[in-house]
Protein backbone atom coordinates (compact mmCIF):
# COMPACT_ATOMS: atom_id res chain seq x y z
CA UNK A 1 0.00 0.00 0.00
CA UNK A 2 1.23 3.16 -1.03
CA UNK A 3 1.59 5.65 2.66
CA UNK A 4 0.23 8.60 2.77
CA UNK A 5 3.35 11.12 3.43
CA UNK A 6 4.16 13.53 6.31
CA UNK A 7 6.08 16.14 4.95
CA UNK A 8 7.68 19.12 6.78
CA UNK A 9 8.00 22.20 5.26
CA UNK A 10 11.55 24.79 5.98
CA UNK A 11 11.46 28.39 5.00
CA UNK A 12 15.04 29.33 4.15
CA UNK A 13 16.81 32.42 4.02
CA UNK A 14 20.51 32.98 3.05
CA UNK A 15 21.00 29.49 4.05
CA UNK A 16 18.99 29.51 7.84
CA UNK A 17 15.65 28.41 8.46
CA UNK A 18 13.47 30.93 9.34
CA UNK A 19 10.29 31.99 11.14
CA UNK A 20 10.31 31.50 14.58
CA UNK A 21 11.18 27.57 15.35
CA UNK A 22 11.71 26.57 18.82
CA UNK A 23 13.40 22.95 18.92
CA UNK A 24 14.82 23.09 22.54
CA UNK A 25 16.87 19.90 21.46
CA UNK A 26 19.02 21.13 18.38
CA UNK A 27 22.66 22.50 19.49
CA UNK A 28 21.67 25.17 16.89
CA UNK A 29 18.77 26.13 16.18
CA UNK A 30 17.53 27.25 12.19
CA UNK A 31 20.52 25.36 10.95
CA UNK A 32 18.98 24.01 7.88
CA UNK A 33 20.95 20.54 8.14
CA UNK A 34 20.63 19.79 11.79
CA UNK A 35 16.82 20.57 11.22
CA UNK A 36 16.27 18.32 8.20
CA UNK A 37 18.02 15.25 10.18
CA UNK A 38 15.90 16.05 12.86
CA UNK A 39 12.44 15.40 11.09
CA UNK A 40 14.23 12.84 9.13
CA UNK A 41 14.90 10.69 12.49
CA UNK A 42 11.31 11.48 13.07
CA UNK A 43 10.38 9.19 9.94
CA UNK A 44 9.27 12.40 7.81
CA UNK A 45 8.49 11.50 4.84
CA UNK A 46 10.09 13.83 2.74
CA UNK A 47 11.20 17.28 2.94
CA UNK A 48 10.66 20.38 1.22
CA UNK A 49 12.53 23.44 1.78
CA UNK A 50 11.18 26.92 0.20
CA UNK A 51 13.91 29.60 -0.74
CA UNK A 52 13.13 33.09 -0.14
CA UNK A 53 16.31 34.63 -0.67
CA UNK A 54 15.71 37.66 -2.86
CA UNK A 55 19.33 37.96 -3.69
CA UNK A 56 21.97 36.04 -6.06
CA UNK A 57 24.02 35.72 -2.82
CA UNK A 58 21.40 33.89 -1.20
CA UNK A 59 20.70 32.15 -4.13
CA UNK A 60 24.80 30.29 -4.22
CA UNK A 61 23.94 29.91 -0.36
CA UNK A 62 20.86 27.63 -1.16
CA UNK A 63 23.64 25.96 -4.03
CA UNK A 64 25.61 24.25 -0.74
CA UNK A 65 23.25 24.29 1.02
CA UNK A 66 21.37 21.41 -0.60
CA UNK A 67 24.49 19.71 -1.25
CA UNK A 68 24.81 19.72 2.64
CA UNK A 69 21.52 18.22 2.84
CA UNK A 70 21.58 15.87 0.51
CA UNK A 71 25.10 14.52 1.84
CA UNK A 72 23.15 14.07 5.58
CA UNK A 73 19.51 12.78 4.79
CA UNK A 74 18.48 9.61 2.85
CA UNK A 75 15.27 10.48 1.79
CA UNK A 76 13.54 12.48 -0.75
CA UNK A 77 13.67 16.46 -0.55
CA UNK A 78 12.49 19.30 -2.54
CA UNK A 79 13.76 22.66 -3.21
CA UNK A 80 11.61 25.82 -4.28
CA UNK A 81 11.61 29.25 -4.57
CA UNK A 82 12.70 31.76 -7.20
CA UNK A 83 13.47 28.99 -10.05
CA UNK A 84 13.56 31.04 -13.17
CA UNK A 85 15.22 28.92 -15.88
CA UNK A 86 15.83 25.27 -16.69
CA UNK A 87 19.61 26.12 -15.06
CA UNK A 88 18.49 26.74 -11.95
CA UNK A 89 16.28 23.41 -12.18
CA UNK A 90 19.81 21.64 -13.09
CA UNK A 91 22.01 23.29 -10.65
CA UNK A 92 19.64 22.26 -7.62
CA UNK A 93 19.45 18.65 -8.62
CA UNK A 94 23.00 17.99 -9.78
CA UNK A 95 23.35 19.56 -5.71
CA UNK A 96 21.33 16.21 -4.34
CA UNK A 97 17.86 17.68 -4.35
CA UNK A 98 15.09 15.36 -5.66
CA UNK A 99 12.43 17.49 -7.11
CA UNK A 100 12.19 21.22 -7.59
CA UNK A 101 8.90 23.36 -6.87
CA UNK A 102 8.21 25.84 -9.37
CA UNK A 103 5.15 28.50 -8.44
CA UNK A 104 5.66 31.94 -9.80
CA UNK A 105 7.81 31.52 -13.25
CA UNK A 106 5.34 28.47 -14.13
CA UNK A 107 2.16 31.43 -14.03
CA UNK A 108 5.16 33.58 -16.43
CA UNK A 109 5.79 30.92 -18.57
CA UNK A 110 4.37 27.72 -18.48
CA UNK A 111 6.58 25.94 -20.66
CA UNK A 112 8.94 25.74 -18.10
CA UNK A 113 7.27 23.11 -16.67
CA UNK A 114 7.11 21.57 -20.00
CA UNK A 115 11.17 21.60 -20.99
CA UNK A 116 11.78 21.03 -17.36
CA UNK A 117 9.67 17.91 -17.29
CA UNK A 118 10.90 16.53 -20.92
CA UNK A 119 14.77 16.59 -19.98
CA UNK A 120 14.17 15.92 -15.80
CA UNK A 121 11.03 13.38 -15.55
CA UNK A 122 7.73 14.14 -14.38
CA UNK A 123 9.16 12.58 -11.17
CA UNK A 124 10.69 16.00 -10.18
CA UNK A 125 9.06 18.79 -11.00
CA UNK A 126 6.06 20.42 -8.61
CA UNK A 127 4.55 22.87 -9.29
CA UNK A 128 3.25 25.56 -6.44
CA UNK A 129 -0.44 26.75 -6.60
CA UNK A 130 -1.06 29.59 -4.37
CA UNK A 131 -5.12 29.92 -4.35
CA UNK A 132 -6.54 32.70 -3.16
CA UNK A 133 -10.73 32.02 -2.88
CA UNK A 134 -12.78 34.72 -4.89
CA UNK A 135 -16.32 33.20 -4.05
CA UNK A 136 -17.83 30.01 -2.84
CA UNK A 137 -16.46 27.73 -5.73
CA UNK A 138 -14.01 30.01 -7.20
CA UNK A 139 -10.24 30.16 -6.41
CA UNK A 140 -7.72 32.55 -7.98
CA UNK A 141 -3.88 31.50 -8.75
CA UNK A 142 -1.76 34.29 -6.89
CA UNK A 143 1.82 34.72 -7.82
CA UNK A 144 5.32 36.31 -6.02
CA UNK A 145 4.58 34.49 -2.48
CA UNK A 146 0.89 35.59 -3.03
CA UNK A 147 1.12 39.22 -3.77
CA UNK A 148 0.21 39.32 -7.26
CA UNK A 149 -3.18 38.06 -8.52
CA UNK A 150 -2.94 36.80 -12.04
CA UNK A 151 -6.63 35.99 -12.57
CA UNK A 152 -5.93 32.41 -13.64
CA UNK A 153 -8.95 30.02 -12.30
CA UNK A 154 -7.04 27.25 -9.67
CA UNK A 155 -8.69 24.21 -11.19
CA UNK A 156 -7.86 25.30 -15.00
CA UNK A 157 -4.10 25.91 -14.25
CA UNK A 158 -4.06 22.59 -12.13
CA UNK A 159 -4.72 20.94 -15.22
CA UNK A 160 -2.77 22.84 -17.15
CA UNK A 161 0.47 21.84 -15.47
CA UNK A 162 -0.04 18.52 -15.42
CA UNK A 163 -0.81 18.31 -19.19
CA UNK A 164 2.29 20.65 -19.33
CA UNK A 165 4.15 17.23 -17.59
CA UNK A 166 4.09 18.74 -13.75
CA UNK A 167 4.30 15.39 -11.50
CA UNK A 168 2.83 16.32 -8.47
CA UNK A 169 0.88 19.43 -7.23
CA UNK A 170 1.40 21.45 -4.23
CA UNK A 171 -1.58 23.57 -3.66
CA UNK A 172 -1.31 26.17 -0.43
CA UNK A 173 -4.67 28.17 0.31
CA UNK A 174 -3.52 31.89 1.18
CA UNK A 175 -6.93 32.08 3.29
CA UNK A 176 -6.05 29.35 5.70
CA UNK A 177 -2.11 29.26 5.97
CA UNK A 178 -0.85 30.15 9.11
CA UNK A 179 -4.55 29.74 10.84
CA UNK A 180 -4.33 26.20 12.21
CA UNK A 181 -8.56 26.31 11.55
CA UNK A 182 -8.30 23.99 8.66
CA UNK A 183 -7.17 22.95 5.36
CA UNK A 184 -9.29 24.63 2.13
CA UNK A 185 -11.42 21.33 1.96
CA UNK A 186 -13.49 22.37 -0.58
CA UNK A 187 -10.28 23.51 -2.75
CA UNK A 188 -8.44 20.87 -2.14
CA UNK A 189 -11.53 17.82 -3.09
CA UNK A 190 -12.01 20.31 -6.16
CA UNK A 191 -8.24 19.89 -6.90
CA UNK A 192 -7.85 16.39 -6.55
CA UNK A 193 -10.41 15.55 -8.53
CA UNK A 194 -10.01 17.54 -11.45
CA UNK A 195 -6.40 16.02 -11.89
CA UNK A 196 -4.75 12.55 -11.36
CA UNK A 197 -1.03 13.35 -10.45
CA UNK A 198 -0.54 13.65 -6.77
CA UNK A 199 -1.74 16.88 -4.52
CA UNK A 200 -0.02 17.62 -2.01
CA UNK A 201 -2.05 19.93 0.57
CA UNK A 202 -0.79 22.70 2.44
CA UNK A 203 -1.77 25.97 4.31
CA UNK A 204 -4.18 25.75 7.87
CA UNK A 205 -3.92 22.00 9.39
CA UNK A 206 -4.02 22.91 13.15
CA UNK A 207 -5.06 19.52 14.47
CA UNK A 208 -4.93 15.83 13.77
CA UNK A 209 -8.48 15.72 12.18
CA UNK A 210 -7.66 18.15 9.45
CA UNK A 211 -5.10 15.84 8.59
CA UNK A 212 -7.27 12.62 8.73
CA UNK A 213 -9.61 14.79 6.50
CA UNK A 214 -7.33 15.73 3.80
CA UNK A 215 -5.95 12.68 3.10
CA UNK A 216 -8.78 10.89 3.30
CA UNK A 217 -12.20 12.55 1.58
CA UNK A 218 -9.81 15.18 0.32
CA UNK A 219 -7.57 12.19 -1.71
CA UNK A 220 -4.52 14.22 -0.87
CA UNK A 221 -1.86 11.86 -1.36
CA UNK A 222 1.00 14.05 1.10
CA UNK A 223 0.64 16.81 4.03
CA UNK A 224 2.51 20.13 4.23
CA UNK A 225 3.15 21.17 7.63
CA UNK A 226 5.08 24.18 9.09
CA UNK A 227 3.63 25.40 12.43
CA UNK A 228 2.40 22.14 13.40
CA UNK A 229 5.67 20.53 13.74
CA UNK A 230 7.64 23.77 14.05
CA UNK A 231 5.81 24.46 17.14
CA UNK A 232 5.94 20.67 18.30
CA UNK A 233 2.16 20.94 18.43
CA UNK A 234 2.41 17.09 16.98
CA UNK A 235 5.57 15.42 16.40
CA UNK A 236 5.27 13.11 12.86
CA UNK A 237 4.74 10.10 15.19
CA UNK A 238 1.91 11.03 16.76
CA UNK A 239 0.49 12.24 13.56
CA UNK A 240 1.41 8.98 11.87
CA UNK A 241 -0.23 6.81 14.56
CA UNK A 242 -3.43 8.79 14.76
CA UNK A 243 -3.71 7.44 10.91
CA UNK A 244 -2.50 4.16 11.23
CA UNK A 245 -4.90 3.46 14.32
CA UNK A 246 -7.60 4.66 11.40
CA UNK A 247 -6.63 2.44 8.41
CA UNK A 248 -5.00 4.59 6.75
CA UNK A 249 -1.15 3.67 5.24
CA UNK A 250 1.95 5.44 7.24
CA UNK A 251 5.37 4.62 6.86
CA UNK A 252 6.64 3.81 10.25
CA UNK A 253 9.72 1.31 11.16
CA UNK B 1 35.71 0.67 -6.73
CA UNK B 2 31.99 1.64 -7.69
CA UNK B 3 31.26 3.35 -11.51
CA UNK B 4 27.87 5.51 -11.31
CA UNK B 5 26.94 6.45 -14.67
CA UNK B 6 26.21 10.28 -15.14
CA UNK B 7 23.96 11.14 -17.58
CA UNK B 8 24.03 14.38 -16.91
CA UNK B 9 20.09 15.27 -16.46
CA UNK B 10 19.76 15.01 -12.82
CA UNK B 11 20.56 14.16 -9.31
CA UNK B 12 22.82 11.27 -9.06
CA UNK B 13 24.59 13.24 -6.39
CA UNK B 14 22.41 10.78 -3.15
CA UNK B 15 23.64 7.73 -5.10
CA UNK B 16 27.48 9.27 -4.58
CA UNK B 17 26.84 9.96 -0.86
CA UNK B 18 24.76 6.78 0.09
CA UNK B 19 27.90 4.89 -1.61
CA UNK B 20 30.13 7.09 -0.29
CA UNK B 21 29.13 6.79 3.51
CA UNK B 22 29.25 2.74 3.15
CA UNK B 23 33.20 3.39 3.04
CA UNK B 24 32.97 2.40 -0.64
CA UNK B 25 34.90 4.54 -3.78
CA UNK B 26 33.13 5.88 -6.01
CA UNK B 27 33.96 6.84 -10.03
CA UNK B 28 31.44 8.90 -12.09
CA UNK B 29 31.39 7.47 -15.32
CA UNK B 30 30.65 9.61 -18.40
CA UNK B 31 32.86 7.45 -21.18
CA UNK B 32 33.20 3.97 -22.04
CA UNK B 33 37.24 3.38 -21.06
CA UNK B 34 36.23 4.64 -17.41
CA UNK B 35 34.47 1.14 -16.67
CA UNK B 36 37.74 -0.92 -16.58
CA UNK B 37 38.85 -0.24 -13.76
CA UNK B 38 35.49 -0.39 -11.61
CA UNK B 39 34.45 -3.68 -9.74
CA UNK B 40 30.42 -2.80 -9.91
CA UNK B 41 28.04 -0.47 -12.19
CA UNK B 42 25.38 1.53 -10.89
CA UNK B 43 22.95 3.05 -13.15
CA UNK B 44 21.45 5.44 -11.56
CA UNK B 45 17.65 6.83 -12.39
CA UNK B 46 17.09 10.53 -13.81
CA UNK B 47 15.19 12.15 -16.49
CA UNK B 48 13.83 10.93 -19.50
CA UNK B 49 13.66 7.54 -21.50
CA UNK B 50 15.07 8.60 -24.73
CA UNK B 51 17.36 11.53 -23.40
CA UNK B 52 19.08 8.87 -20.97
CA UNK B 53 19.31 5.85 -23.93
CA UNK B 54 20.09 8.67 -26.39
CA UNK B 55 23.34 9.56 -24.04
CA UNK B 56 24.46 5.83 -23.48
CA UNK B 57 24.36 5.51 -27.29
CA UNK B 58 25.91 8.26 -28.28
CA UNK B 59 28.74 7.90 -25.53
CA UNK B 60 29.57 4.64 -26.63
CA UNK B 61 28.55 3.61 -22.63
CA UNK B 62 25.85 0.82 -23.98
CA UNK B 63 27.61 -1.36 -25.54
CA UNK B 64 30.73 -0.72 -22.60
CA UNK B 65 28.00 -1.43 -20.08
CA UNK B 66 26.93 -5.10 -21.89
CA UNK B 67 30.80 -5.59 -22.28
CA UNK B 68 31.54 -5.41 -18.78
CA UNK B 69 28.43 -7.65 -17.67
CA UNK B 70 29.83 -10.41 -19.53
CA UNK B 71 32.97 -10.55 -17.84
CA UNK B 72 30.67 -10.70 -14.56
CA UNK B 73 30.81 -7.38 -13.32
CA UNK B 74 27.44 -6.57 -11.48
CA UNK B 75 25.00 -3.95 -12.27
CA UNK B 76 22.36 -2.11 -10.65
CA UNK B 77 19.59 -0.50 -12.06
CA UNK B 78 17.63 2.29 -10.24
CA UNK B 79 14.43 3.44 -11.03
CA UNK B 80 14.59 4.52 -15.02
CA UNK B 81 17.87 2.89 -14.87
CA UNK B 82 16.57 -0.79 -14.53
CA UNK B 83 13.94 0.36 -16.90
CA UNK B 84 16.55 0.87 -19.66
CA UNK B 85 17.49 -2.82 -18.95
CA UNK B 86 14.44 -3.99 -21.30
CA UNK B 87 13.63 -3.78 -24.80
CA UNK B 88 11.39 -0.92 -25.26
CA UNK B 89 9.12 1.60 -23.19
CA UNK B 90 6.15 3.30 -23.94
CA UNK B 91 7.51 6.22 -22.66
CA UNK B 92 10.27 6.94 -25.79
CA UNK B 93 10.97 5.92 -29.10
CA UNK B 94 14.59 4.82 -29.07
CA UNK B 95 15.44 1.26 -27.83
CA UNK B 96 16.52 -0.34 -24.27
CA UNK B 97 19.60 -2.08 -23.09
CA UNK B 98 17.74 -5.31 -24.24
CA UNK B 99 19.67 -6.87 -21.26
CA UNK B 100 16.33 -8.31 -19.93
CA UNK B 101 13.22 -9.51 -22.35
CA UNK B 102 10.08 -7.40 -21.83
CA UNK B 103 8.82 -3.86 -21.83
CA UNK B 104 7.59 -1.15 -20.24
CA UNK B 105 4.63 0.20 -19.81
CA UNK B 106 3.31 3.28 -18.05
CA UNK B 107 1.28 2.74 -14.75
CA UNK B 108 -2.94 2.33 -15.67
CA UNK B 109 -3.39 5.36 -12.87
CA UNK B 110 -7.03 4.98 -11.42
CA UNK B 111 -9.30 7.55 -9.03
CA UNK B 112 -7.65 7.81 -5.53
CA UNK B 113 -4.54 6.06 -7.94
CA UNK B 114 -2.26 9.04 -8.98
CA UNK B 115 0.54 9.11 -11.42
CA UNK B 116 3.49 9.17 -11.36
CA UNK B 117 3.47 6.94 -8.31
CA UNK B 118 5.17 8.43 -5.50
CA UNK B 119 6.02 7.82 -1.94
CA UNK B 120 6.62 5.16 -0.16
CA UNK B 121 4.95 1.70 -1.09
CA UNK B 122 5.82 -1.97 0.52
CA UNK B 123 7.83 -4.39 -1.51
CA UNK B 124 6.92 -7.92 -1.20
CA UNK B 125 9.99 -10.41 -1.88
CA UNK B 126 8.99 -13.29 -3.65
CA UNK B 127 12.05 -15.34 -4.40
CA UNK B 128 15.64 -15.51 -2.67
CA UNK B 129 18.36 -13.22 -3.36
CA UNK B 130 21.62 -11.89 -1.26
CA UNK B 131 20.78 -8.48 -2.48
CA UNK B 132 17.63 -8.34 -0.37
CA UNK B 133 19.39 -10.00 3.00
CA UNK B 134 18.20 -9.25 5.87
CA UNK B 135 15.73 -7.28 4.83
CA UNK B 136 12.33 -8.22 6.30
CA UNK B 137 9.60 -8.43 3.91
CA UNK B 138 7.10 -5.44 2.97
CA UNK B 139 9.38 -3.02 3.95
CA UNK B 140 8.38 0.57 2.92
CA UNK B 141 10.79 2.22 -0.01
CA UNK B 142 10.58 5.41 -1.99
CA UNK B 143 9.10 5.14 -5.66
CA UNK B 144 8.97 8.09 -8.08
CA UNK B 145 7.43 7.44 -11.50
CA UNK B 146 4.92 6.61 -14.43
CA UNK B 147 5.95 3.36 -15.97
CA UNK B 148 7.30 -0.23 -15.26
CA UNK B 149 8.50 -3.16 -15.78
CA UNK B 150 6.90 -6.06 -17.41
CA UNK B 151 9.82 -8.87 -17.65
CA UNK B 152 8.71 -12.04 -20.26
CA UNK B 153 10.60 -14.25 -18.00
CA UNK B 154 9.03 -14.61 -14.61
CA UNK B 155 11.73 -15.90 -12.88
CA UNK B 156 13.82 -12.72 -13.12
CA UNK B 157 10.99 -11.10 -10.51
CA UNK B 158 12.11 -11.16 -7.11
CA UNK B 159 10.01 -8.61 -5.25
CA UNK B 160 6.26 -6.89 -6.35
CA UNK B 161 4.77 -3.97 -5.27
CA UNK B 162 1.13 -3.50 -5.83
CA UNK B 163 -0.42 0.29 -7.22
CA UNK B 164 -3.25 -0.60 -8.61
CA UNK B 165 -1.53 -3.44 -10.45
CA UNK B 166 1.37 -5.37 -9.17
CA UNK B 167 4.51 -4.61 -10.77
CA UNK B 168 8.28 -6.15 -10.43
CA UNK B 169 9.83 -3.76 -8.26
CA UNK B 170 13.08 -6.06 -8.17
CA UNK B 171 14.82 -7.89 -10.70
CA UNK B 172 17.88 -10.10 -11.39
CA UNK B 173 18.80 -11.79 -13.90
CA UNK B 174 22.30 -13.34 -12.79
CA UNK B 175 24.51 -10.18 -12.22
CA UNK B 176 22.08 -7.41 -13.43
CA UNK B 177 20.27 -6.39 -10.86
CA UNK B 178 17.57 -3.57 -11.28
CA UNK B 179 14.78 -1.78 -8.87
CA UNK B 180 12.09 0.41 -9.47
CA UNK B 181 12.43 2.33 -6.27
CA UNK B 182 14.99 4.78 -5.33
CA UNK B 183 17.24 2.95 -2.46
CA UNK B 184 19.26 5.82 -1.98
CA UNK B 185 16.61 7.94 -0.82
CA UNK B 186 14.37 5.12 1.22
CA UNK B 187 16.57 5.84 4.57
CA UNK B 188 18.08 2.69 6.39
CA UNK B 189 16.01 -0.14 4.04
CA UNK B 190 17.63 1.30 1.36
CA UNK B 191 21.16 1.52 2.47
CA UNK B 192 20.83 -1.63 3.43
CA UNK B 193 20.06 -3.18 -0.13
CA UNK B 194 23.13 -0.80 -1.40
CA UNK B 195 25.38 -2.38 1.37
CA UNK B 196 24.85 -5.99 -0.27
CA UNK B 197 24.99 -4.90 -3.96
CA UNK B 198 28.11 -4.06 -2.98
CA UNK B 199 29.17 -7.47 -1.43
CA UNK B 200 27.78 -9.49 -4.29
CA UNK B 201 29.96 -11.29 -6.26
Amino acid sequence: MLAKRIIPCLDVKDGKVVKGIHFKNLRQAGEVVDLAKYYSDQEADELVFLDISATSEGRKTLKNLVKNVASNISIPFTVGGGIKSIDDILILLENGADKVSINTQAVRNPNIVYEAAKKFGSQCIVVAIDAKRMGSHRWDVYIESGKIPTGINVKEWAKQVEDLGAGEILLTSIDTDGTLAGYDFQLLTNITKAVKIPVIASGGAGSLEHIYKAVTECRASAVLLASLLHFKTFTIKQIKKFLAERKIPVRMN
Amino acid sequence: MTGIINYGAGNIFSVIVSIRNLHEEVMVVSKPEMLRNIDRIILPGVGAFDHAMKYLKKTGLSEAVKEEIKKGKFLLGICLGLQMFFEHSEEGKLKGLGLIKGEVRKLPGKENLPVPHMGWNTVNIIRDSKFLKNLQDNSFFYFAHSFYCVPEEKSTVVALTSYGIEFASVVQKDNIIGVQFHPEKSAKHGLRLLKNFLRMK
